[in-house]
């Protein structure tokens, strides 16, 4: 973290854990964050070991490679099986899809390349004069970065094979379960430097619910807690800002527009949850030639079945943590991961395993 | 996924900025950027694109916030506990 921005100061945080204190309530109150970098937040810095014993936080659907439907991975595996190179983020290699992960492809000669970037999958692109697809994950942070290159002249060998998904409409199908228990959300900073309030407004404010958007530092996550806690306290759920040095109320209007110029709003399937209406994005028709549903022959999507004694869907909706699954550190370890959380670097069944974090009181 | 790290910029060459990772130098595209930026500037990079600028005063700002924050709940404690 660069310097000016490092905000881990020991004396404010003990300030805000002790106005977390006054303002917890009396009955127990579970806050859920959809992002796998607030988890990793979370527990890097011990921070639920800070909250009073009232005051519970877990994550939900925030992890966009645990979320990404078996199908879609499939798809990948069937166009890699044609002899194209497959370009995605790293975590998404590794996650099972219906019957192999994009890994197992690999090792049977499909050539699977993890890129950081998706200007990376351009530069593979320009490399070969193969067909090159770039199975494009992510939430609203990094769908605009998709629609980047599809605009900026794509060479004619590279199509995009668009899973990208949308955090508000999924807070929303959290709230419509009907154990769902949730008492305020944590917000996720960095899709909101792209899209800003007004979409969480339009997703959730019929539920009356606190939704806080938050930073990652320590500090940032301490605040935002004590922001919802006080909404609470003062029953005046809103959406409010607490991270405003990233979030403009109106988010980031040239990532918006690339999204807009470049995707529709669809409804999409998440794994774990099923589908949810309007959260996902596709290709609008005028780039069906960048579109590899259309340049390749992709099978019929099968059901999502789930994996036997896995608990992952209910970690995915915020109705138990980690380590209530009875596979947790057990058969299922980051080394031999079962389900999805297990894999992705920002499930929660990973970042549980790797920095020993237990339920709480 | 969806994590950022901010940068400084060192340099800028139409829609690519050279910025310096407290050390470590890289490139960042910014078509993904409503606002210019300058040398000097912050701005915060994800996947190789960036998609914030941040003014060096925005991290005391911030902090401001917290103590603001802190202030006000001392305040309303003080105010129910009455005079002592």
């Amino acid at each position: 973290m660069t310097e000016p921005f490092r905000l881990t100061d020991p004396d404010r945080a003990k300030t805000l854990t002790e106005a977390i204190s006054l303002l917890a309530p009396a009955d127990p109150v579970k806050i859920v964050h959809v992002c796998g970098t607030h988890e990793v937040a979370i527990a890097h810095n011990g921070l639920r070991r800070l909250l009073p014993e009232t005051v519970t936080i877990l994550e939900g659907p925030g992890c966009p490679v645990c979320v990404t439907p078996a199908s879609d991975i499939d798809a990948a595996i069937a166009i890699a099986r044609t002899g194209a190179i497959v370009c995605s983020f790293g975590d998404m290699i590794r996650v099972p899809g219906g019957r192999a992960s994009l890994e197992e492809a690999r090792s049977e000669g499909c050539d699977i390349r993890t890129i950081l970037s998706a200007s990376d999958a351009v530069r593979h692109a320009k490399d070969t004069d193969r067909e090159v697809v770039f199975f494009a994950v992510g939430f609203e942070t990094t769908a605009p970065m998709t629609a980047a290159i599809v605009l900026d002249d794509p060479p004619e060998n590279l199509s995009v094979l668009a899973s990208h998904k949308l955090i508000p409409p999924a807070m929303g199908a959290l709230l419509d379960l009907p154990d769902h228990g949730i008492g305020g959300y944590l917000a996720p900073g960095h899709v909101s430097t792209i899209i800003g309030l007004k979409p969480y407004r339009e997703a959730l404010d019929r539920y009356r619910i606190p939704v806080v958007i938050g930073g990652f530092e320590p500090l940032d996550i301490l605040y935002a807690l004590a922001l919802i806690l006080r909404q609470i306290a003062d029953g005046t759920p809103k959406v409010e800002n607490a991270y405003p040095r990233a979030v403009d109320d109106g988010g980031n209007p040239a990532a918006l527009r690339l999204i807009d110029e470049v995707f529709e709003i669809t409804d999409a399937a998440w794994r774990g949850i099923g589908t949810i209406p309007s959260s996902g994005l596709v290709l609008r028709e005028r780039f069906e030639s960048i579109d590899a549903r259309k340049r390749f022959d992709i099978p019929e999507a099968g059901p999502d079945e789930g994996i036997p004694g896995c608990r992952c869907p209910e970690v995915l909706t915020a109705r138990a943590v980690p380590s209530d699954c009875p596979l947790f550190g057990r058969r299922c370890t980051p080394l031999t991961p079962v389900g999805p959380c297990m894999v992705g670097a920002e499930g929660a069944c990973s970042i549980w395993f790797r920095y020993g974090e237990r339920r709480t009181p | 996924m969806c994590l950022a790290a901010p940068a400084l910029v060192v340099s800028v060459e139409g829609k690519i900025a050279h910025v310096d990772y407290g050390g470590v130098m890289t490139t960042a595209r910014l078509d993904t950027l409503s606002e210019k930026v300058e040398p000097g500037d912050y701005v915060l990079i994800h996947t190789g694109f960036a998609i914030q600028r941040l003014s060096p005063e925005d991290g005391e700002e911030t902090l401001a916030l917290f103590d603001e924050l802190a202030a006000s709940i001392e305040a309303s404690r003080e105010e129910a506990d009455g005079p002592e």
